[in-house]
């Protein structure tokens, strides 16, 4: 089984809106997956669905191979966009009663609060009251309770928002080590660049339905024209560009370079080899710059959005 | 540890450590025992006060009528004009001056007039018209050939002893101390439910505020928190009560011992009139009649009944208090939905105060204490009066299936509801969410 969570023809109906039309997604053990997809597209449906917040009306989920049970709780950590905390109840009180009612012992609890607080170096919060803590110190509380319990699923709905870039660091660093010890993280965000740095598989959902899923470089594979962005160094420019264009299409260019004597995007048809290109290239310049373009997750979201 | 107990744990801490809630709990019989106490020594003050109050008798026929008591001076006037009378009343600052003119037995009534400075108190007027009608009546039937003696002699006291057929006695006292027990446990639930269902109300929309709500109900049922809500807070309501009781009491006590001041003085200038009223040996006989009419309430069944609708009524209404705040974003929406609440409770009470007073096992009064809306009220101002153990089994049901029907309905909204931010909600929109 190297499936953690598959999601099988999830449906479910507010009224008269269907907020998911038979999604399915399948999380492999060990992965990062981004679940994205534009406002109202149903991903806070889906969560809510994985944390049996939400019946579904058709369809099943299974968790390590089981359908959800209320004894899966413990194996999920939950992180949802709205979130908050009790504001006058003091910090350790809060967590302790929280990583109970995920079905932590106290005193185990104690030991895991222990350990987070003396990483991200915040004792002396325990007595204090969440009303006196700013909005990134409560953040990071909301982030120690969700993994306390050390669960085999974490979901985290736009983990980063809320922090500055330095905490913003420490926090992905920690998601980045819970995935080493052996955590899968669901990751719902609208930071592209985010995407791009942490998920190794990603579901697209769009207006209740999954448009694309998949590993994110398989689908960069896919997404991908055969261009190359082609920076070169030659005396007679305008004559080296003519034969470029004669031989290949060519479009405007996307990049940045120091020379910019002769600066394109060359697309090859897929019968062509990159070394082609490369090689014919040489013969006519100096190669300063030849990199294949490969689109960016916020490229691929786009398009695929707009295509449907 | 289970969800249940640890969330019926936190509600009832936090509400029991809020500051707020300390404050009002140690403050409230604080102020009401200052308060009454205030009242008490303005009445106690009141009646302390000396008045002398002059009397011109024309007629002659009041001689030895008016004696002079702790608190009021007669003083027969020397001058035989009104207008002197009233003269000397004002230079001496007297109280006032009853006049009687001349006249026979049939005429001299009507020429009473009391003259006085300010308007004269309620209590002092009746009282003399007490004593001159007495006196009146006394002449008269002397006057119809009756001798004092057996004016005396034929003074009755009658206090009818009610009997049922099945050999239960109890007076008239004992009704009354029927109608308190009823009105009290009534009365208790009322501001029970008020105080503290509004108070978990608070706390859900607090949840839904502070956002804390979906990651709670991501580990917890959403109808074990609402659950956990009610008990929580019903407990720390308990507590409050029971603080606020055991604080009068010792107040109370402590203030009537230190300060001298009786409590019970507030209403001292009635109890003149009633123990004028009353002599002393009926007196007696009824607290003695009250003694037995105590023992004579269905002590047993009173305690649980008490128990079982009180719980029932509470946890009624409470579900709806919390499937209310579950729907709405913050306190100032709540007002539309809290009218259809509050009618069936004040209704509850106005039944229980007139028609179970007027006749307790009348057609109203039994409709109303099945109607579960009403019932508990209703029913526990009916119960010291004896009801058939089948109505109050048949109510109880009704009540359970209601309740079992409300908590189903609450959880239902409480589920979709807390998870629902921004929108104001309406009628249609709840009942939307129950098919969700």
């Amino acid at each position: 089984m190297s499936e953690l969570l598959v999601a099988d023809a999830v449906s479910k109906d507010f009224g008269d809106f269907r907020a998911l039309n038979k999604v399915s997604i399948a999380v492999p053990k060990g992965s990062i997956f981004g679940l994205l997809g534009p406002n109202g597209a149903g991903k806070t449906t889906l969560i809510r669905i994985i944390n049996q917040i939400t019946m579904p009306d058709e369809g099943s989920v299974l968790l390590d191979g089981h359908p959800l049970k209320q004894e899966h709780i413990k194996d999920i950590g939950y992180l949802p966009e709205e979130r908050g905390l009790y504001k006058s109840m003091k910090v350790g009180e809060q967590a302790l009663y929280l990583a109970q009612l995920k079905g932590m012992s106290k005193s185990e609890a104690k030991n895991q609060l222990k350990y987070w607080f003396d990483k991200f170096e915040i004792g002396d919060w325990w007595n204090k009251k969440i009303q006196e803590l700013s909005k990134g110190q409560a953040q990071k509380i909301q982030f120690i309770v969700t993994v306390l319990h050390r669960p085999k699923l974490l979901i985290f709905d736009e983990p980063f928002s809320g922090f500055d870039p330095i905490n913003a660091n420490l926090i992905k660093d920690e998601i980045l080590k819970l995935r080493e010890e052996g955590a899968t993280v669901i990751f719902s965000t609208h930071r592209m660049e985010s995407v791009e740095e942490l998920c190794d598989h990603i579901a697209l959902i769009h207006k209740s339905n999954k448009i694309l899923d998949g590993n994110l470089i398989d689908i960069k594979r896919q997404f991908k024209s055969n261009t190359f962005e082609v920076g070169l160094q030659s005396n007679n420019s305008k004559i080296v560009i003519e034969e470029i264009k004669n031989k290949f299409e060519v479009l405007p260019a996307t990049f940045k370079n120091v020379y910019d004597d002769v600066k394109l995007n060359v697309k090859i048809t897929s019968e062509t080899s990159p070394n082609d290109l490369l090689s014919f290239l040489t013969s006519k310049a100096e190669v300063h710059h030849f990199v294949e373009v490969i689109p960016s997750a916020s490229d691929i979201f786009i398009q695929t959005v707009k295509n449907n | 540890m289970n969800h249940l107990s640890l969330i019926i744990k936190r509600e009832y801490f936090t509400k029991v450590k809020n500051k707020s809630f300390v404050i009002m709990t140690f403050l409230s019989p604080l102020i009401m025992i200052a308060l009454i106490s205030v009242v008490a020594y303005l009445a106690q003050l009141n009646t302390n006060k000396k008045r002398t109050i002059s009397i011109l008798d024309q007629s002659g026929l009041f001689i030895n009528v008016f004696e002079n008591t702790d608190n009021t001076t007669y003083n027969y006037t020397s001058d035989a004009t009104v207008e002197g009378a009233k003269a000397i009343v004002k230079e001496d600052e007297h109280y006032g001056l009853l006049f009687i003119g001349k006249g026979n037995l049939e005429t001299v009534g009507e020429t009473v007039r009391f003259y006085s400075e300010d308007s004269p108190s309620l209590t002092v007027i009746s009282s003399l018209e007490n004593k001159i009608e007495r006196k009146l009546r006394d002449l008269k039937l002397v006057a119809n050939g009756l001798d004092t003696e057996q004016i005396k002699a034929s003074k009755a006291n009658v206090s009818i002893l009610q009997e049922s057929f099945d050999g239960q006695k109890s007076s008239k006292i004992d009704n009354i101390l029927k109608l308190a027990f009823g009105g009290i446990a009534g009365y208790l639930l009322f501001m029970f439910i008020i105080i503290y269902g509004n108070m978990i109300m608070r706390s859900v929309i607090e949840e839904k505020t502070s956002r804390i709500i979906e990651i709670i109900i991501s580990s917890v049922k959403p109808i074990q928190l609402m659950m956990g809500k009610i008990i929580g807070t019903s407990l720390a309501g308990v507590t409050q009560f029971a603080i606020w009781i055991i604080l009068l009491a010792i107040l109370s006590t402590v203030v009537s011992i230190v300060f001298g001041i009786d409590l019970t003085a507030a209403q001292g200038q009635q109890q003149e009139l009633v123990q004028q009223a009353m002599d002393s040996s009926t007196m007696q006989n009824e607290i003695n009649l009250a003694i037995q009419s105590f023992q004579n309430l269905p002590i047993a069944n009173l305690i649980i009944a008490f128990l079982f609708f009180f719980i029932g009524g509470y946890l009624l209404y409470s579900s709806l208090y919390a499937a209310i705040g579950a729907a709405v974003d913050n306190e100032t929406d709540t007002q539309q939905f809290m009218l259809p609440i509050l009618m069936p409770l004040i209704l509850a009470v106005y039944v229980g105060v007139f028609t179970v007073i007027e006749d307790p096992h009348g057609t109203v009064s039994t409709i109303f204490s099945f109607i579960p809306f009403t019932s508990p009220v209703v029913m526990l101002m009916r119960i010291p009066f004896g009801v058939p153990v089948w109505q109050q089994v048949v109510s109880l049901l009704l009540l359970v299936g209601t309740f079992t029907l409300t908590v189903w309905f609450a959880a239902k909204i409480y589920r979709v509801g807390i998870l629902m931010y921004g929108k104001k909600p309406s009628y249609k929109s709840l009942i939307k969410w129950l098919k969700y």
